[in-house]
C-alpha cells in the first residue's frame, strides 16, 4: 500500500492495447491484466460506497457532532497509466470520490493520511511544513521475503502452500496481540496482491498514534535481530517469557512448527539444514551430541516416521535432560 | 529571567521556579525563572551544563548500559554543576537549562539533540530522588495513571510476576505492598517496546521502579513543545533585541560543541564519479566501504543503506547530478533504467533538497549510525557494533588492518567503544594518530584525505 512498498515491486503487468471484450470473444481472452478491464472493474465491482463510509469514520454529515471537513483532509494518491503518480487528491463527497476513480481508472490507489488542513490548499499558506499529518491508520506490511532465510521452498516473490503458513502464524500472533494486549478492535487483514499481507488497524486511538508509539508497537512484536553480517538470533533473556511470547508460543507457534513447518520445510533433513538449527543451541555440547547422532544418517527402528519429527524429538529430549 | 551586568551586584533570589518546586533538588523547568543573572554567569553556567550534556552524548554512543550511565551522569553533574555558594546550585541548574534552550531551539537537528540529552539527564536524576520526591513530581506532571486496585492486582499477580522475571527483576516480584500504576500504553512507549510491562486491553501495568520511564516521557514532550515556542520567540524578537549582548554568546555556544555537521561540503563536485572506487578503498570508513561494496555486488541497497551511503557521499562532495549517475549506474543493472528513474531518482533528489519539502538532509553522525537497527537484508549501521566478531575480523583484514592492530580494535569492540575501534582502524591504516577520535564518517574521510594529500605533497 505504501509508496515504499511500490518501489520494491517489479512490474510484471503486460499492457496491451485497450480492447473491450466482444460477445463471443470471452472465451478467447488472455489470462493477463489489461487496463481496459479497470473501467469494468470500477464501474461494476469496486466498493465505492463502502470505501467512502469507511474513510468517513462516521463523519457523513448525517448526525450532530460530524466534522464536515474530515474526509476532505484525507489524501488519495493515484498511480495512472504510464506510471504517472498523482498526489494530494481530495474529495468532498462520496459522489466526487466515485466519479474521480471511474474517470481516472487508476492502476493503484494509495490511501494517505488525514492532514491538519485540506491538502488542496497547501500552497495557500506561507512557511515550510504547514501541512502535517494528524491521523493515519496503524498499518503493518508483512512480506514473505522477510522469511527468506527460514523457508526452502520458495524465495523472493514466490509463495506456495508450504510457506504460506509462516504468514498465517504471523497473522494469528499479531492479531491476537493487537486485540488482547493493545485493545484494538477494528482490524482489517488483506492479501497485498503479491507476496504478503497488510493489516489496517482503524480504531480512533490507533489513527492518532505518534511515530514513537507506532514504533513501540512494532518493537513489542520484534524478536528477531541481525542479518547476514551478524549472527541472526532470537535472544530471549530471563528465566521466563513475557506473557505475550508465552501465549504466542502455546497458542500458535508450537503447533504450527511441529505439525506443519517442520516437515513441509524439511528443516532437519540434511546436514546443511540441521547445522543451522544446531548453531542456535547455546550449549554446544548438546549440539555436538546431536550432530554425532545424525551425521551418518542412520535411522533407527522408526524408519517410517518423518526424519524431521524424529530428530526434533531427539533435540527436545536432550535439551530437557540438560536443563534438569 | 533578567541578565545584568557584572558590576551590578546580583540580588539574592528565591529558589522558586515560578511555581513551588515539587522536588527540592530536581527542577522541572516548567517556566522561565524570576531570577537575575550576571552576564558572565549566563555563558559560564551554560558551558558547564553543556559539558554534562556532551558527556552524556558520548556515553550513549558508546552503548553504555543504564547503570554505567547513571554513574557517569552523577560524576558529570558533580564535577561541572557545582557552585561555591551552595545556595546557588539550584539556580545554576535552572539558569543553565534555560540558556541552553535558547542555544538549541534554533534548528530541528539541534532541538533533537538537546531534547535527547536533557531527557536522559532528567531520567537519571529522577532515579536518584527519594520516593517522596518522585511521587510529588508525578503529581506535578498530572500523570494519567491510577494505582491498581487490590482486586485487580490479585487477578493479575501471576502475569505481573512473569513480566518481572522475564526482565530479570526477580527481587521486585509483586507482593501485596507493591504499587503498580495502570496507564494507557501510549504513555509508556519505551516500556512497551522493550516488553518490560504487562499490557492488557490497551493498558500498561507499570511497576514503581519503571515509573521513571513514564515521567521521562512526559518531561520530554513538555520540553519539546517548549523548545518550539522558544524558537519562535527567539526568531521573532529575542535575537534582534539581543544582537549586541546575548545573541553572539548564544550563537557561539552551539558551534563550539557539536562540531561540523558536514551539511554544506565546501565545494560540491570536489570528487568525481571515477574517483569513488579508489576513494572507497583509501578513505572510506568501514561502514561506508561495506555499503559501497555491497552496492557494487548486488546492484541494490535497501532504503536505510541508500540513505546512509547517499548522504555520506553528499557530504564528501558528490553533487546531485553525479549522485544520480552513480546510483543509476548500479541500480539500472538490477532493476533497469526506467524503474530507476521512476522509483529511486526522486528520493535521491529529495536528499539534496530538490523535491518535496526541500529539507537538505545532513549526513549521519557515528552516534546516529550506531543507534540504528539493521535487519535482514540490510547493510547499514556500524560494523563495529552490528557485525559478528568473525565477519568484522574478515572485513578489517580485507581493509588491510594488521593482526596486532586487529586485537586492539577487537578489544575496543568488546568494550562497546565502537568509535574508538574505528579510530584505531584509522590509525592503523594511515600509520598516523587521530587524536580527536572519529565521531562522523565524513570526518574519517576528510582526515584521511588530508593525510594522503600531505603524503603525496611531501613525496613529490
Amino acid at each position: 500500500m505504501t509508496r515504499q512498498g511500490a518501489q520494491e515491486e517489479s512490474d510484471n503487468m503486460l499492457i496491451d492495447e485497450p480492447q473491450l471484450p466482444q460477445r463471443g470473444q470471452i472465451a478467447a481472452l488472455p489470462d493477463e491484466f489489461n487496463p481496459s478491464y479497470l473501467k469494468l472493474y470500477y464501474s461494476k465491482l469496486f466498493p465505492h460506497a463502502d470505501l467512502y463510509r469507511w474513510m468517513s469514520y462516521g463523519n457523513d454529515g448525517k448526525h450532530p457532532g460530524c466534522d464536515s471537513s474530515y474526509l476532505v483532509r484525507r489524501e488519495f494518491s493515484y498511480t495512472l497509466d504510464n506510471d504517472i503518480f498523482v498526489r494530494y487528491n481530495t474529495f468532498n463527497s462520496a459522489a466526487e470520490l466515485e466519479n474521480s476513480i471511474k474517470e481516472k481508472c487508476p492502476l493503484k490507489i494509495d490511501i494517505g493520511p488525514i492532514y491538519n488542513l485540506n491538502p488542496a490548499n497547501r500552497n495557500a499558506y506561507a512557511g515550510d511544513n504547514v501541512l502535517t499529518p494528524v491521523e493515519r491508520e496503524l498499518i503493518f506490511d508483512i512480506d514473505m521475503t522477510d522469511y527468506d532465510d527460514v523457508r526452502y521452498c520458495c524465495s523472493g516473490a514466490d509463495v506456495c502452500l508450504d510457506c504460506w503458513p509462516l504468514m498465517t502464524v504471523a497473522i494469528k500472533v499479531i492479531d491476537t496481540s493487537l486485540r488482547d494486549d493493545f485493545g484494538f478492535r477494528h482490524i482489517l487483514w488483506v492479501y497485498s496482491g503479491r507476496r504478503g499481507v497488510h493489516c489496517w488497524v482503524c480504531d480512533r486511538k490507533a489513527r492518532r498514534l505518534t511515530n514513537e508509539q507506532r514504533a513501540a508497537v512494532a518493537d513489542y512484536f520484534r524478536v528477531y535481530k541481525g542479518n547476514e553480517n551478524s549472527n541472526k538470533k532470537v535472544t530471549l533473556m530471563g528465566q521466563v517469557l513475557h506473557p505475550f511470547l508465552a501465549r504466542s508460543y502455546t497458542e500458535v507457534l508450537k503447533e504450527y512448527f511441529e505439525t506443519k513447518l517442520l516437515t513441509s520445510q524439511n528443516i532437519l533433513s540434511s546436514e546443511e539444514r540441521y547445522e543451522k538449527i544446531l548453531d542456535m543451541i547455546p550449549d554446544q555440547s548438546i549440539a555436538s551430541e546431536l550432530r554425532a547422532k545424525w551425521q551418518d544418517g542412520r535411522r533407527s527402528s522408526s524408519a517410517k516416521e518423518d526424519i524431521n519429527i524424529v530428530r526434533w524429538e531427539q533435540l527436545k529430549q536432550l535439551v530437557q535432560r540438560h536443563k534438569v | 529571567m533578567q541578565v545584568v551586568r557584572s558590576h551590578q551586584s546580583h540580588s539574592t533570589f528565591s529558589s522558586s521556579t515560578g511555581s513551588v518546586s515539587a522536588s527540592p533538588t530536581l527542577p522541572l523547568y516548567r517556566s522561565a525563572p524570576e531570577l537575575e543573572v550576571r552576564l558572565e554567569d549566563f555563558e559560564s553556567f551554560a558551558v558547564d551544563r553543556l559539558r554534562v550534556l556532551k558527556g552524556i552524548s558520548d556515553g550513549l554512543s558508546r552503548g553504555k548500559k543504564p547503570d554505567e550511565m547513571e554513574k557517569l551522569v552523577n560524576e558529570l553533574w558533580k564535577t561541572n554543576m557545582r557552585h561555591q555558594d551552595s545556595s546557588q546550585v539550584l539556580n545554576k541548574d535552572i539558569i543553565s537549562h534555560f540558556v541552553l534552550r535558547l542555544v538549541y531551539c534554533r534548528t530541528e537537528e539541534l532541538r533533537k539533540w538537546f531534547l535527547s540529552m536533557e531527557s536522559a539527564l532528567f531520567r537519571h536524576r529522577f532515579r536518584n530522588q527519594t520516593a517522596e520526591a518522585q511521587r510529588a513530581i508525578m503529581e506535578e506532571f498530572d500523570l494519567p495513571c491510577k494505582a491498581v486496585s487490590n482486586a485487580e492486582f490479585e487477578s493479575l499477580k501471576e502475569k505481573l510476576g512473569q513480566v518481572a522475571r522475564s526482565i530479570g527483576h526477580n527481587h521486585s516480584l509483586p507482593t501485596a505492598d507493591a504499587i503498580y500504576y495502570k496507564v494507557p500504553f501510549e504513555e509508556v512507549p519505551e516500556l512497551v517496546a522493550g516488553r518490560k510491562v504487562f499490557i492488557n486491553q490497551g493498558y500498561a501495568y507499570v511497576a514503581m521502579n519503571q515509573v521513571v520511564s513514564l515521567v521521562a516521557t512526559i518531561f520530554r514532550s513538555l520540553l519539546s513543545k517548549a523548545l518550539i515556542l522558544t524558537n519562535r520567540k527567539w526568531a521573532t524578537s529575542i535575537r534582534e533585541q539581543e544582537q549586541h549582548r546575548l545573541t553572539p554568546i548564544v550563537e557561539a555556544l552551539c558551534s563550539s560543541y557539536l562540531g561540523p555537521d558536514y551539511s554544506q561540503p565546501k565545494e560540491y563536485g570536489e570528487i568525481s564519479l571515477k574517483d569513488i572506487d579508489q576513494l572507497a578503498k583509501s578513505s572510506f570508513p568501514l561502514c561506508m566501504r561495506h555499503l559501497y561494496e555491497k552496492l557494487r555486488e548486488d546492484h541494490h541497497l535497501k532504503h536505510a543503506g541508500r540513505m546512509q551511503l547517499g548522504l555520506f557521499l553528499k557530504g564528501v562532495g558528490l553533487n546531485v547530478d553525479d549522485s544520480l549517475a552513480f546510483w543509476r549506474e548500479e541500480f539500472s543493472k538490477k532493476v533497469g533504467l526506467e524503474k530507476f528513474e521512476k522509483n529511486y531518482a526522486y528520493n535521491i533528489r529529495h536528499n539534496y533538497g530538490k523535491e518535496g519539502k526541500k529539507t537538505d538532509y545532513t549526513p549521519y553522525s557515528c552516534q546516529k549510525i550506531i543507534l540504528s537497527t539493521p535487519g535482514v537484508g540490510d547493510h547499514h549501521g556500524c560494523p563495529y557494533r552490528h557485525f559478528g566478531e568473525e565477519n568484522l575480523r574478515a572485513a578489517l583484514s580485507r581493509m588491510g588492518v594488521n593482526s596486532r592492530a586487529m586485537e586492539d580494535v577487537m578489544g575496543k569492540v568488546r568494550n562497546r567503544d565502537y568509535q574508538l575501534a574505528c579510530t584505531l582502524t584509522f590509525e592503523a591504516l594511515h600509520a598516523a594518530p587521530c587524536d580527536a577520535g572519529i565521531n562522523h564518517p565524513n570526518q574519517y574521510f576528510s582526515d584521511s584525505q588530508k593525510l594522503l594529500k600531505a603524503k603525496k605533497d611531501s613525496s613529490a
